[in-house]
């Protein structure tokens, strides 16, 4: 009988995969046409991708920028591709861009809102990149609100500095009376010479100083404020107010401290619980009733304030599910170690928190920087009462999809990339092992 | 002799108020507590004398007096004639009536997008970001603005209905008449109806109750208590014989048989619109701005939902379906007794604040004219009588109950699937 078994002794040569498993085909089979069900999706999402480009590249790309009506528009199609619709007609956006973006702030004194900006990138990095950008830059940080108030309405340089300098008056008290009064009294201290300083001397001073040495740039009514400007305007105070206010209230809301919480948890609630839209009624029409007789400031502030308060509960809820979210052990570590509760939030407690928090934080970020339209609704000329007045302006009735694709392109630029950084800031502050 | 000491017994001082642990709290709450009357006193006080100084003391009176503006789309009568109470009634209602519809069609919308951008299937997962990403980063006021533009703009006149060869024509063998004026659906109506009751007779609040949808809502809940009964009967012959009866048929039966009945003999039709003059009669009309507020709120809040959805399906890990089928149970099942419960535990919380995100931007209602309680009582009423501080005040409250009753729910909710921890 003959032996019929069969031992390779030699490696085969190693195969090439099939050209079917490999490269685009692979790459197709498995991610557009791995079943039946997946090919339909694919042929009818090809279909609907066809169908949206088939409509919108003609109309972004055959278009005419140069029109100054949209009767002109569509004489300039009609000649050129025998219909007059389906083509965009980006003259009202060439017309009217710098409306859009400024309002009605002075053409020529459109560099302060743009130096305004560019500061704002240069304050801003050493806190969004830090370790990236030279921390010098922090004095930059904290004398921008000042700058910026300045550099958007003007007047008298006086004014901001004498603000700035009750911040000073106060951290100086507050390091010289610290030896002798102890830390608690010289913060007290520390607050109510600020506070003197504001509403007692930097009045005088301020106008002092003007009379004696004038320095100045040209003012700039509120009224003036608008465009797409406003939005930046309103979402960065706002933002930037929030995050402070809204660590202070859940700090209360989670505090042992009974009536503190009630007080907190009362505003959080109320204030989300209502639409923005109601609150910006409050600003426009009934601030003015809630304050001494004969106040009458600006609608522009009235609305930051009300914006702010607003966007602090939110960001109060957001920062209290990260201060939930950390481990007892934290807590009680912090208390082992003979820090004092300040000490053991800003030390231990906080860092960990709002980096769980970056998420939450930054979306409501995204969301008070949108919901800055509504102002429009009260009657402030932001993007979209701006859109509304074009519309209704004779040369270009009728007028929609342009003027709306600006705009979201402009909402869309900023909020996307806010929620980008958010991600690259996540994946910087991992420190845990996976 | 004691070894022990008595803790030092010093004398209280002031001082300890600030210093010791013990007494800080309370001073803490107590200066907490005067400043917070003290700012609420400042800002009554000011309200009182601002409000005395323009004359018009607060009083909510107004509310009786004659409305004397009309409201286009509406859910129960009323007439200029009626008054402030009842117009803000109707703008509530209209509040209503778009947040449920808005949240039904994000919901379907956002778990259709949310589980399309989890598939494997690389274009369809691109276009369905594409989608999520384009409505979250820009504002909802954008796009209800943007669908109310298109629906005037774009949209046929009634008038392109007319004529021999009519440039438009109705959708949906000839019952859906989707013109720039807005849309025209076929209604319900009864031959032989049961007629309506009167509430409250004249009331601010009177409401007319039809006793057909009493009618067809008490014969579908006798349906359904029927069907249980059946699914009950046939668990329990599965228990003791291990067969399942086959009951589907017995259930739909059970569903629509006593239903149909029940039209027929109410003599159940629908009322097409018809083009008569220069616009459409009968049917219901639902106005360009109920249309655009609604497809833009629900399109936006579904980027949202999606999102959630998508969060919630990841969240559960994959050893889960693993288990099931290793326990033998078939794709649905598994999807229907392992995956789901444990996803909606993480689903449903963030699902119903976007509810309550849905319910208070439809206060933007303002912007394109749809009359809901924003639109009535914070818009022309409040221009109308002057009434600033009630109206305002009014305004929130009545969203503070929506939301708070909303919240009331989800804890409710959150309470009863919560993991019992040992």
């Amino acid at each position: 009988m003959s032996d019929i078994s069969f031992v390779r002794k030699e490696m085969l040569p190693e195969q090439t995969p099939p050209a079917s498993e490999v490269g685009a085909i692979g790459w197709a089979r498995h991610n557009l046409f791995s079943s039946w069900l997946n090919t339909i999706l694919t042929v009818l999402s090809v279909a609907a991708v066809y169908y949206v480009l088939a409509g919108v590249l003609p109309w972004i790309f055959l278009s005419s920028g140069s029109a100054k009506s949209l009767n002109e528009c569509r004489e300039v199609f009609q000649a050129a591709y025998g219909t007059s619709h389906g083509h965009a007609c980006w003259g009202v956006i060439s017309e009217r861009w710098l409306q859009l973006l400024f309002g009605f702030y002075p053409p020529h004194l459109y560099w302060r809102p743009i130096l305004a900006l560019l500061l704002l990138l240069a304050a801003l990095s050493p806190v969004l990149f830090s370790g990236k950008v030279p921390s010098k830059l922090l004095v930059l940080t904290a004398a921008y609100p000042f700058l910026m108030v300045w550099l958007m309405w003007g007047g008298s340089v006086w004014g901001p500095v004498s603000a700035a300098l009750g911040f000073v008056t106060g951290f100086l008290i507050l390091k010289v009376a610290e030896k002798p009064l102890g830390e608690l009294l010289a913060m007290i201290a520390a607050v109510a010479g600020a506070l003197i300083w504001w509403f007692v001397l930097a009045g005088p001073f301020a106008a002092g100083l003007s009379a004696v040495l004038p320095a100045g740039i040209e003012a700039v009514q509120s009224r003036q404020f608008g465009g797409f400007m406003l939005a930046l305007l309103l979402g960065v105070v706002a933002i930037g107010v929030s995050l402070p206010i809204g660590i202070v209230l859940a700090l209360g809301r989670q505090s042992d401290l009974l009536i503190v919480k009630s007080l907190c948890v009362g505003f959080i609630e109320f204030i989300r619980g209502v639409p923005l839209i109601t609150l910006l009624f409050v600003a426009s029409l009934l601030l003015n009733v809630f304050l001494p007789p004969g106040t009458n400031f600006d609608i522009i502030l009235r609305v930051m304030i009300m914006m702010t308060l607003f966007s602090a509960a939110y960001m109060a809820e957001v920062i209290r599910g990260g201060l939930a979210a950390l481990p007892r052990g934290q807590y009680e570590g912090a208390d082992s170690l003979g820090l004092d509760y300040w000490q053991a939030q800003r030390l231990i407690i906080m860092p960990q928190a709002l980096k769980i928090s970056i998420p939450g934080i930054v979306s409501t970020f995204i969301g008070i920087f949108k919901d800055t339209t509504l102002v429009s609704i009260i009657g402030l000329f932001d993007v979209i009462g701006l859109a509304s007045a074009i519309r209704a302006d004779t040369a270009w009735n009728g007028i929609y999809w342009e003027l709306f694709a600006f705009i979201a392109f402009l909402f869309f630029v900023v909020c996307f990339s806010m929620s980008r950084y958010s991600m690259y800031l996540e994946r910087k502050l991992q420190t845990g092992h996976r | 002799m004691t070894t022990l000491t008595d803790p030092p017994k010093d004398s209280f001082r002031l001082s300890m108020l600030l210093y010791d642990t013990r007494y800080r709290s309370a001073t803490i709450q107590v200066i907490a507590m005067f400043g917070f009357m003290l700012l609420a006193a400042w800002l009554i006080n000011n309200t009182i004398t601002n409000l005395n100084t323009l004359g018009k003391p607060v009083s909510l009176g107004f509310l009786g007096e004659t409305a004397g503006y009309d409201i286009n789309q509406r859910l129960l009568d009323y007439n200029s004639q009626d008054s402030h109470i009842r117009a803000a009634l109707m703008g509530l209602l209209n509040t209503l009536v778009v947040a449920v519809l808005g949240c039904i069609t994000a919901t379907i919308i956002g778990v259709f997008v949310g589980v399309l951008r989890l598939s494997s299937n690389w274009l369809v997962a691109r276009i369905m970001t594409v989608y999520v990403e384009m409505f979250r980063n820009v504002p909802v006021l954008l796009w209800i603005v943007l669908a109310m533009a298109i629906l005037i703009e774009s949209l046929p006149a009634p008038r392109a209905f007319r004529g021999e060869d009519p440039a438009a024509s109705m959708a949906l063998f000839d019952s859906v008449a989707v013109t720039n004026r807005g849309v025209y659906i076929p209604e319900p109506l009864f031959a032989r109806s049961l007629g309506d009751i009167h509430l409250f007779g004249d009331h601010a609040l009177r409401f007319d109750v039809s006793l057909d949808l009493i009618a067809v809502l008490i014969v579908l809940g006798l349906s359904l208590f029927g069907m249980r009964k059946v699914a009950a009967w046939a668990n329990a012959t599965q228990e003791k014989t291990g067969v399942r009866p086959r009951i589907w048929h017995i259930e739909l039966g059970l569903l629509f048989g006593p239903l149909a009945v029940l039209l027929a003999a109410l003599g159940f039709h629908l009322g097409y619109p018809e083009l008569k003059g220069f616009n459409f009669s009968g049917g219901t009309h639902m106005r360009n701005s109920l249309i655009a507020l609604w497809l833009a709120l629900s399109l936006y809040t579904a980027a949202f939902i999606a999102e959630i959805v998508r969060a919630g399906i990841l969240a559960i890990s994959q050893g889960q379906t693993e288990a099931a089928s290793a326990l033998g149970l078939r794709p649905g099942r598994t999807m229907r007794l392992v995956i789901l419960p444990q996803a909606l535990r993480v689903i449903i919380p963030p699902m119903i604040s976007n509810y309550l995100n849905l319910t208070k931007n439809s206060s933007l209602a303002i912007a394109v004219g749809y009359m809901d309680i924003t639109g009535t009582l914070g818009g022309i009423t409040m221009n109308q009588t002057g009434r600033e501080l009630e109206c305002v005040l009014m305004l929130m409250l009545v969203y503070l109950a929506i939301s708070l009753s909303i919240s009331a729910v989800m804890n409710w909710y959150n309470n009863r699937v919560k993991l019992v921890e040992r």
